[in-house]
């Protein structure tokens, strides 16, 4: 089963929470996402008050713990991509400089995956609120040939650094762990940008592409700025490229 | 406002501030992470609420977030100025022309953006040199003083990853003092990642990787401060050297995580451009 299971929201919710964003960003130059909230059924009338369903997909959960779950689903996937490409063809009649970009890249997600399931187990209060191991079906790629293991490379890295930059306003920065998550995002962001830049230029060299203005936004100027978009919007996105087979749900992560 | 002053003025300047600090800092986040952060703190206060009643003081905070902005205001007058006139001078390899006008492109719509959020609030202009003298060196970046361009154009392009790199680390050090406000904490991540692209690109055009492994450069000594502290094995509380042989090892690791500068080193790396008022 695909996790685009993933169902359109209660329209209650919905103006609700863009009510609440008009307010809050009013006079700003906000150019987030449309930020969906994410819904698997429909019992959000009585929301927390039913008792947890054993049975119940995962939820991301709120707060920063669901944030931190959220941006551990990204590092999966990444980490569960690189895996199948690092196996495949196409990796293995590279020359030595891809070669070697793609293995540290495999490296830095599997690195990012594994510290987010330490710091996540760390921090939440129960084992039964840290994302699961999800699993992943790429075979709709063909990982002997460029184009599907490049696209989908650059693919993942600009998704990733546009989460990344929608995920830090969300990040609740009143307490010292939340600032300290602000900047983890901070420093793992610049360097899925890295990534997606040099794997950029390797599909086509020299070019502007490494920071194109296909991916770039303008703010109020010429396109210069990476774009920051919500979770709902990210997950959506994702769960359309049909990889994510173990379904979750993100109904409670912050929106602002 | 002056930097200093800002810097005290940090809620959590600990995490800003030098390495052994900073250390500290997260170690106590460790230790009270589980028993604070996550019980006491409920975890559920969505950001907004949270945000809004930590503005008490807007005043202070619009204080703080103009002080950043025309910190980075100061970084992107001196990126916009060196590739303009990089590019009037010639000193640039004809195949590297698209990257670099790419590149100079942005810088200047960053400074047109940040004088657009900063209105009469900016900063003017420093006069800069990149020969940098003002920091007792003798570069000839854009040809001016008889060097040729082979010589030049390794300056230009050691020049180029150096500041784009401290570019990367300066903005992540920012990143906690600009979350009171969501639009400008966005537009400076949006802005982050960006000088994160440049500087891989620029790094492997000069056949360095696209990330920072630990502290290694192949830039001239007096810029080894731009990777200090980019070793660091140490993340979220958690000591991760060694822990990660299967996946290219602790080299691998420090190049999976970026590191922030205060604003002190960043302005320490700045100042060997910038020529000193009267």
């Amino acid at each position: 089963m695909k996790s685009n299971e993933i169902k359109a929201l209660d329209p209650k919710e919905e103006i609700k929470g863009r009510d609440r964003r008009k307010f809050l960003k009013m006079g700003g130059l906000a150019i987030a996402g449309s930020g969906l909230l994410l819904a698997c059924n429909d019992d959000d009338d009585f929301g927390n008050t039913l008792p947890p369903d054993p049975d119940a997909d995962f939820d991301l959960g709120e707060g920063n713990l669901g944030i931190l779950n959220y941006a551990y689903a990204l590092e999966q996937l990444e980490a569960a991509f690189y895996a199948e490409v690092i196996k495949g063809s196409y990796y293995d009649g590279l020359e030595a400089g891809p070669k070697q970009m793609f293995l540290d890249t495999y490296n830095h997600e599997q690195i990012h995956r594994a510290f987010f399931k330490t710091a996540i187990t760390t921090a939440a209060p129960s084992e039964d609120m840290v994302l699961p191991d999800l699993e992943f079906d790429f075979s709709s790629l063909d990982f002997s040939s460029e184009a599907d293991v490049l696209g989908t490379t650059i693919a993942l890295e600009d998704t990733g650094v546009a989460a990344y930059n929608g995920a830090g306003k969300l990040i609740d920065t009143s307490d010292d762990a939340g600032k300290a998550y602000l900047t983890l995002a901070g420093k793992i962001v610049s360097v899925e940008a890295r990534h997606a830049s040099a794997f950029r230029d390797l599909m086509n060299p020299n070019s502007s592409d490494f920071a194109g203005d296909d991916v770039l936004v303008g703010i109020g100027t010429d396109p210069a700025f990476d774009k920051a978009i919500l979770p709902g919007d990210i997950l959506n996105a994702v769960s359309g490229l049909g990889f994510i087979t173990t379904p979750f749900t993100a109904k409670n992560l912050p929106t602002e | 406002m002056n930097f200093i002053k800002l810097l005290e003025s940090l809620s959590n300047k600990e995490l800003l501030s030098e390495k052994s600090s900073r250390r500290d800092s997260f170690n106590q986040f460790k230790n009270v992470g589980r028993n604070v952060a996550l019980a006491s703190i409920p975890f559920g206060l969505a950001a907004s609420s949270s945000k809004a009643k930590a503005a008490t003081s807007m005043a202070a905070v619009q204080e703080d977030t103009t002080a950043v902005l025309n910190f980075a205001l100061t970084l992107e007058y001196l990126e916009k100025e060196f590739y303009m006139k990089g590019l009037e001078s010639g000193v640039i390899a004809d195949d590297d022309m698209t990257v670099f006008e790419t590149i100079s492109k942005h810088e200047d719509a960053h400074v047109e953006f940040l004088l657009n959020a900063l209105g009469e609030n900016a900063v003017a202009k420093p006069t800069f040199d990149f020969t940098g003298a003002p920091g007792g060196l003798e570069l000839d970046p854009f040809m001016e003083n008889g060097t040729d361009q082979q010589t030049a154009y390794t300056q230009f392009m050691a020049l180029a990853q150096g500041f784009e790199d401290t570019g990367v680390r300066a903005y992540k050090g920012q990143a906690v003092v600009l979350s009171s406000q969501n639009d400008l904490l966005d537009y400076g991540l949006q802005i982050h990642s960006v000088e994160a692209r440049h500087a891989s690109q620029v790094r492997r055009m000069r056949m360095e990787k696209g990330w920072i492994t630990k502290a290694e450069n192949t830039l001239p000594e007096p810029f080894a401060p731009i990777y200090a502290g980019e070793d660091n094995t140490m993340q979220g509380g958690v000591q991760l050297a060694g822990k990660f042989g299967d996946f290219g090892g602790d080299a691998a690791l420090t190049e999976a995580f970026d590191e922030p500068l205060n604003k002190e080193d960043v302005l320490a790396i700045g100042g060997i451009f910038i020529v000193p008022e009267n």
